[in-house]
């Protein structure tokens, strides 16, 4: 298009008394929608804190998690990469809930509806089916590492134990309401703590992983056993698991508690 | 009486001025998130030229140990950065401002000349209806950096869910670099615009705010172009094309 089809601005005479009070009115509303903007963030800083935010960006960010799962799919797969990119050794990035040794008799308990605890070896998460999976590992400080890790799919370990379910059944797409919503994890000293929602803890690449470059995890990784979950930031990915519970109520949270997004859905 | 002419629509106005706390609401959070993973810096050879950022900008700005806050103000702001964005695209290309907007490539070197005029090596500036061939430019350039802004922030937001768009952008570490880039791009702009703007002056200032400047005649600061064919356009800017 050239210059000549952009049409010349429109032109009109008007009584001195007409500019003056159109510029009134306009300097008028942009003074208060000024302070209006200048009120609203003031609302925001002024307001309490729910779980570490500002309860208004908290409440925003709750509506956020509606909204993604929205789109959120099991057939959405993280991009996975030839094992040979991954870091060796895979980053270390906090000690919280492993800062101890872990104890010689450890074993997974997970909670069960209508049921004793459940109480496992490693045997017996070593005995289904293994997966390997190379992904970016993403920190939500902002960093990313290709990393190699293997394990069992929570998935296969929620339906062949029959759990996460109301009824006590394994977990079926066609009865979405019989799931409990949320997965809680923590490590044996209940130092560091994790809930998921129950979609992303079905994603089929997220593992209970035991091995870090085909080679057991080191203490330092969560040792025996840790949560590596690819549809969320590292801060999800709990190391050394103590013991995994079931609520329709979120469970609580470590660094949610401190003012992050619980979701935190990639 | 005053002549006046009608320059900047309400609508526009309303995108301009909302845009304008938005933007840096984003910049801000973004700055706190960037914090806590800051690699990127201008290097020749071992020799730092530029670091995003230094210690003493990072104090300075109060900046150190806000990540979760900055995450919930970016994740928060972020709608009403979009959702002003959509609006202000739909409605020039509905009410047909996109006419005085979208460069050509007579812009192009009208640009040129507008840069020569502002450096005071030449005397006149080319002719022009609402924004000269650089500005044209400049605001159209900027609305794509702001798509592109949205669609690397997504890239980062949702690297699984939406990982095709991930890939397209050249992958996460890519994308998170492209989102900074687009940044340090807004912040240019800023400085250059609200430059540009003082230097105008007042006159062209308030009309962001009233829509109108009252015509002084023969302005050499506005040099009114004459339409080459004066077909009369059957959608004038100001009237939406819907009434």
């Amino acid at each position: 298009m050239s210059q000549s089809t952009e049409p010349k601005l429109p032109e009109e005479d008007v009584p001195e008394s007409v500019t003056r009070r159109k510029t009134l009115i306009s300097f008028g509303v942009f003074a208060l929608a000024a302070a209006g903007s200048t009120g609203l963030y003031k609302y925001i800083a002024d307001s309490k804190n729910a779980l570490g935010v500002k309860r208004p960006l908290r409440l925003v960010l709750n509506e956020n998690e509606t909204v993604a799962k929205t789109y959120f799919s099991n057939t959405h797969l993280v991009p996975t990469f030839d094992p040979k990119q991954a870091a060796r050794p895979a980053r270390v990035n906090g000690y919280e809930g492993i800062k101890k040794p872990v104890a010689d008799d450890w074993q997974l308990q997970v909670e069960r509806s209508n049921a004793e605890p459940l109480l496992l070896s490693m045997d017996a998460i070593k005995a289904l089916p293994k997966y390997e999976i190379t992904y970016e590992f993403k920190c939500i400080e902002g960093w990313s590492q290709k990393q190699h890790w293997a394990g069992a799919r929570l998935s296969d370990f929620l339906a062949i134990y029959k759990l996460g379910t109301r009824s006590g059944n394994a977990p079926n797409p066609d009865q979405p309401d019989d799931l409990f919503n949320h997965v809680g994890m923590e490590t044996p000293d209940k130092g560091y703590y994790v809930g998921i929602d129950i979609e992303s803890a079905l994603h089929p690449q997220t593992l209970l992983a035991y091995e870090n470059n085909g080679q057991p995890i080191n203490a330092q990784h969560g040792a025996p056993l840790r949560l590596i979950i690819p549809v969320k930031y590292g801060v999800k990915n709990l190391k050394r698991i103590g013991r995994i519970f079931f609520s329709d109520a979120r469970p609580r949270d470590f660094w949610a508690e401190r003012g992050y997004d619980y979701y935190v859905g990639l | 009486m005053k002549r006046i002419v009608h320059k900047h629509p309400l609508a526009i106005r309303w995108f301009h001025w909302i845009n304008f706390p938005m933007l840096f609401v984003m910049i801000w959070s973004g700055l706190l998130i960037y914090w806590a993973y800051d690699p990127y810096k201008i290097q020749i050879g071992d020799y730092v030229l530029l670091s995003f950022f230094p210690d003493s900008f990072y104090k300075a700005l109060k900046v150190p140990f806000r990540l979760a806050e900055g995450m919930a103000w970016h994740w928060v702001f972020m709608w009403v950065f979009i959702l002003n964005g959509i609006l202000y695209v739909a409605y020039t290309v509905i009410s047909g401002e996109w006419r005085h907007l979208v460069p050509d490539r007579r812009s192009f070197r009208e640009a040129g000349q507008v840069v020569w005029y502002d450096l005071g090596l030449r005397k006149t500036q080319p002719p022009f209806v609402k924004y000269n061939g650089a500005q044209k430019i400049a605001y159209f350039t900027v609305m794509l950096m702001g798509i592109g802004s949205v669609l690397t922030g997504f890239a980062i937001y949702k690297p699984v869910q939406i990982a095709w768009l991930t890939t397209l952008l050249g992958g996460y570490e890519a994308a998170r670099l492209e989102h900074f880039l687009l940044t340090v791009g807004f912040v240019l702009f800023f400085v250059v615009h609200v430059i540009q703007v003082a230097r105008a002056g007042w006159h062209n200032f308030q009309s962001m705010i009233t829509g109108f400047e009252v015509v002084k005649p023969n302005d050499p600061e506005r040099p009114v172009s004459q339409p080459v064919a004066p077909t009369p356009d059957p959608t004038p800017p100001t009237q939406p094309a819907l009434s």
